[in-house]
């Protein structure tokens, strides 16, 4: 803001993303990047290409980067909830929204305001701010959720019945759903889903770095968060 | 005592020759070793015919057609005679009420013991009117029936699925067999019409080893049902170098392209089209030019379009598929975000315009 606000920064920064976890959010920002762009592809090919087939292999290729970069996604994302397990407090809270905390949804509402200019200040979090917790907890982890398990469904139609993805995932998945096409379907409408979490979030992450009252964009970099203000922080927890 | 197969066959004239044939063939067709022959063999000459009740609820009859063409001459006659001379209203010689009694005859006699294969589903609505056989719902025919059968064979989509009139918005409530009968073990042959090998193969395997053979989850024997078309499609070395038909009349369609892009529902539909094929191993619907419109897959008459690769989603318009609804929603979400940047630099610079009193 000012350059008077800056001479008030005198609470300590504090440490919020452990390394893994900053690994594990770039890593997996570049694997659902590959996923979304590989996937729209596979649904919608490129033009076909001249020549004879045994000279070419791109739908192959395509194919090949969406389901490696989906075993990244998949690994990463258990790696995220072992972290869960293991890391510090601000590492189980993607997982944990406190739904039943009323002070919290309160929270939500104060960011929402903020967020229709409705009110002239941010509330100040170490954490995710309650209106990001909520959007990051039902459309990323349960997106991503989703997209494993009807991911590896149809995964597992091509490695087979006797495979442990279809044994897993495409054995029920496939049958709950209907059939192939419609998990299909489910999967492209939840890639858009995370495409516009995707929109939003990175847009939101710019915003608050530069107009709310902590760092957000360098957080992730480094791992520190940095106040612009003194004042006292509103997490709950 | 009930005639053995082979004697049905030997009766109608069939030579043992052909009959060996038939054995070897109804093997590999179930993807049994040769060790197999002399058992399908032994199993002809020696076991008692299976009795079938062949029922026809709201169907169309080609699964019907499809099984009187099976390819090796054989299995029509054997299976055919075995089936019409208890009951099936389209092809037996009796008719009216002398037909219906050989229901009643035949689940007296073997009580338990018969197969019931069911082509066609019985409409729910309007208290089951809208197919009415000898005067009676068929709902109430396949129930009594069901009652007394020991296993019950789904033939064809309509059975497995509901297929056409089941399809949107399905007036008369026609429902699949396994959702009317809860009891017994249902196998499902689906497709319209199933190819005829695989049904016959189906009948040939239960007489051989007296028991069903191995169902994936959904019900269907897995050695027809494992793999999709697109698995073992001919056009599959296109599909993973990119080649694909965009239009009916163009050169890809000439050379025999992948009709992916074309709304081919191969690689969403488990059947053995592509490696059985049809008429005699003649061709299958990709051989042909066409793509596959995933007849053997539950409600595919409600998952179209059969030329665009990504399903419709009719419930946000005639159009619209899974891209479009989801580009939709990208574009408000993005188009609202760009709003918000323009209202929040308008906010900044209002707060940097405005007396030094207002702010922290």
């Amino acid at each position: 803001m000012t350059i008077q606000d800056t001479a008030y920064r005198s609470e300590p920064a504090v440490y919020v993303y452990e390394a893994p976890i900053r690994i594990w959010h770039w890593v997996n920002a570049l694997a659902i990047t590959v996923l979304c762009v590989t996937g729209y592809f596979i649904g919608s090919p490129l033009p076909t290409v001249a020549g004879e087939a045994s000279d070419h292999f791109l739908m192959g290729y395509i194919r090949f980067a969406h389901f490696a970069a989906g075993y990244i996604l998949a690994i990463g994302f258990l790696f995220r909830i072992y972290w869960a397990f293991v890391g510090n407090e601000h590492a189980r809270q993607l997982f944990l929204p406190p739904l039943l905390n009323r002070h919290w949804w309160s929270g939500v509402l104060h960011e929402a305001k903020w967020y229709a200019f409705l009110t002239k200040e941010p509330l100040k979090y170490v954490g995710h701010n309650p209106l990001a917790l909520l959007f990051m907890h039902f459309m990323l982890v349960w997106g991503t959720v989703f997209m494993i398990f009807t991911g590896f469904a149809l995964y597992g139609e091509g490695t087979g019945m006797g495979s442990w993805q279809y044994q897993w995932f495409s054995s029920w998945i496939i049958p709950l759903f209907g059939q192939s096409q419609d998990v299909h379907t489910w999967h492209h409408l939840i890639m858009w889903v995370i495409i516009c979490f995707i929109i939003m979030h990175v847009y939101v992450a710019i915003r608050e770095d530069i107009m709310s009252r902590q760092s957000m964009v360098s957080t992730m970099i480094s791992g520190w968060r940095t106040f612009k203000d003194n004042r006292k922080t509103d997490d709950d927890i | 005592m009930t005639e053995t197969f082979y004697e049905v066959m030997r009766r109608q004239g069939i030579t043992r020759r052909s009959f060996m044939k038939y054995c070897s063939l109804t093997a590999t067709a179930l993807g049994l070793g040769p060790a197999f022959v002399p058992k399908i063999a032994h199993a002809m000459e020696t076991k008692p015919r299976i009795p079938i009740l062949w029922l026809h609820g709201l169907e169309c009859t080609c699964c019907s057609e499809s099984f009187i063409r099976s390819a090796h001459p054989l299995a029509k006659d054997v299976i055919l005679s075995m089936v019409s001379l208890d009951y099936d209203d389209t092809i037996m010689a009796a008719a009216g009420h002398q037909a219906e009694a050989i229901i009643e005859e035949t689940i007296e006699k073997y009580n338990g013991n018969y197969i019931l294969a069911v082509e066609g589903n019985p409409p729910l609505n309007q208290d089951g009117m809208s197919c009415i056989i000898g005067g009676k719902p068929f709902l109430d025919q396949l129930t009594h029936a069901a009652e007394h059968c020991k296993a019950i064979i789904s033939w064809g989509s309509c059975a497995s699925y509901g297929c056409v009139q089941a399809a949107a918005p399905n007036p008369t409530q026609a429902t699949p067999v396994h959702k009317v009968i809860h009891n017994k073990p249902i196998i499902k042959v689906p497709g319209c019409p199933p190819i005829a090998e695989v049904m016959t193969a189906v009948v040939t395997y239960i007489l051989t080893f007296e028991r069903m053979p191995e169902l994936d989850q959904q019900g269907r024997p897995k050695m027809f049902y494992s793999q999709r078309i697109h698995d073992k499609c001919y056009r599959r070395p296109h599909f993973d170098a990119g080649q694909f038909v965009e239009s009916w009349d163009d050169e890809a369609a000439r050379k025999g392209y992948c009709l992916y892009k074309m709304g081919c529902k191969g690689p969403t539909t488990y059947n053995a089209c592509s490696t059985i094929r049809w008429n005699e191993g003649t061709s299958f619907p990709i051989q042909a030019g066409h793509g596959c419109i995933g007849c053997s897959e539950d409600g595919f008459w409600d998952k179209g379009s059969w030329y665009a690769r990504l399903t419709d989603i009719p419930q946000f318009g005639v159009e619209a598929n899974a891209d479009k609804v989801g580009a939709t929603a990208a574009a408000v979400v993005g188009t609202a975000t760009a709003a918000h940047i323009a209202a929040s630099a308008v906010k900044r610079a209002m707060q940097k315009d405005a007396p030094k009193g207002d702010q922290e």
